[in-house]
């Protein structure tokens, strides 16, 4: 036993033999609700769009490399994989953009009200999914 | 004993081991406030651009990055982004992994990785900006 944090996750079952407290909240016993999901969500588009970070520093770095090592870049995006990553890509940007100015307003104290946040969340929902579909029809259109 | 409550709010164990506020943390939650505010319309006027400028053949796209401007708000960009990204995934690493070695393994590892692709965009950048 490390220390006293420590010392208080240790516990006894019934039958006496020693076992570590679980940690709570017990996700599993909560139903999935439109805050919590979004919240999930925001924290794995995050995660994402860090891969996303990787491949626009990639697609610099063809661009400052000349015509050649461009078009393997461009020949990549334009691909069936390249194509979802980006799909994937801007929907998790459009999201994140969403709810992270839905964040910015309650870090300012506003729409902290349960009828507030559950309609700013279906919002960024429906925002997120239009401004993605309105972005790949148009990449789509411009080859 | 200067300050009494900081002697009596925590524990004396804690306070051998080092445990409780670094008194940094305000800084990064700042930070992230302040970068996701600048990537507000940085974000929409690359993703515009981007669209603007699809399908074009290098020296065209290589024209538009090497513009004063362009190469201006391309490194805010890139400055914003990345430590956006920075702060974000070591909430991430700090929430899930909690033996120290591997924590601080993963948060250099990450760190490293992320350094090193932020001065490679930066580079690509200024290389475009004084191409021309």
């Amino acid at each position: 036993m490390r220390d006293a944090r420590e010392a208080l996750m240790s516990g006894l079952t019934t039958e006496g033999k020693p076992v570590g407290r679980p940690l709570s909240p017990h996700l599993q016993v909560y139903r999935p609700q439109i805050t919590s999901v979004l919240s999930i969500m925001h924290r794995f588009s995050g995660i994402w769009l860090g891969v996303g970070v990787l491949l626009l520093t990639w697609w610099l770095v063809a661009l400052a490399n000349g015509a050649g090592p461009f078009a393997v870049a461009q020949a990549f995006f334009a691909s069936i994989i390249g194509k979802v990553i980006l799909f994937l890509w801007t929907a998790a940007l459009m999201f994140h953009f969403c709810n992270g100015i839905r964040h910015l307003a309650w870090d300012s104290g506003l729409g902290f009200e349960k009828s507030t946040y559950h309609a700013s969340g279906w919002t960024v929902l429906a925002a997120a999914a239009f401004l993605t579909i309105l972005v790949f029809v148009i990449g789509l259109a411009a080859g | 004993m200067a300050n009494m409550s900081t002697v009596m709010m925590r524990s004396t164990l804690g306070r051998v081991r080092g445990l409780g506020a670094a008194r940094s943390g305000l800084f990064e939650w700042w930070v992230q406030r302040v970068t996701a505010a600048a990537l507000v319309p940085l974000s929409v006027w690359f993703v515009v651009s981007l669209l603007v400028h699809l399908g074009e053949k290098a020296s065209s796209v290589a024209l538009w990055a090497g513009k004063p401007w362009n190469g201006v708000l391309l490194l805010a960009l890139l400055i914003a982004l990345f430590r956006h990204l920075g702060l974000g995934l070591k909430v991430v690493i700090e929430d899930y992994i909690h033996a120290e070695a591997a924590k601080f393994a993963t948060l250099m590892l990450m760190k490293a990785v992320l350094t090193l692709f932020w001065i490679a965009a930066t580079v690509a950048v200024l290389k475009l900006a004084f191409a021309g």
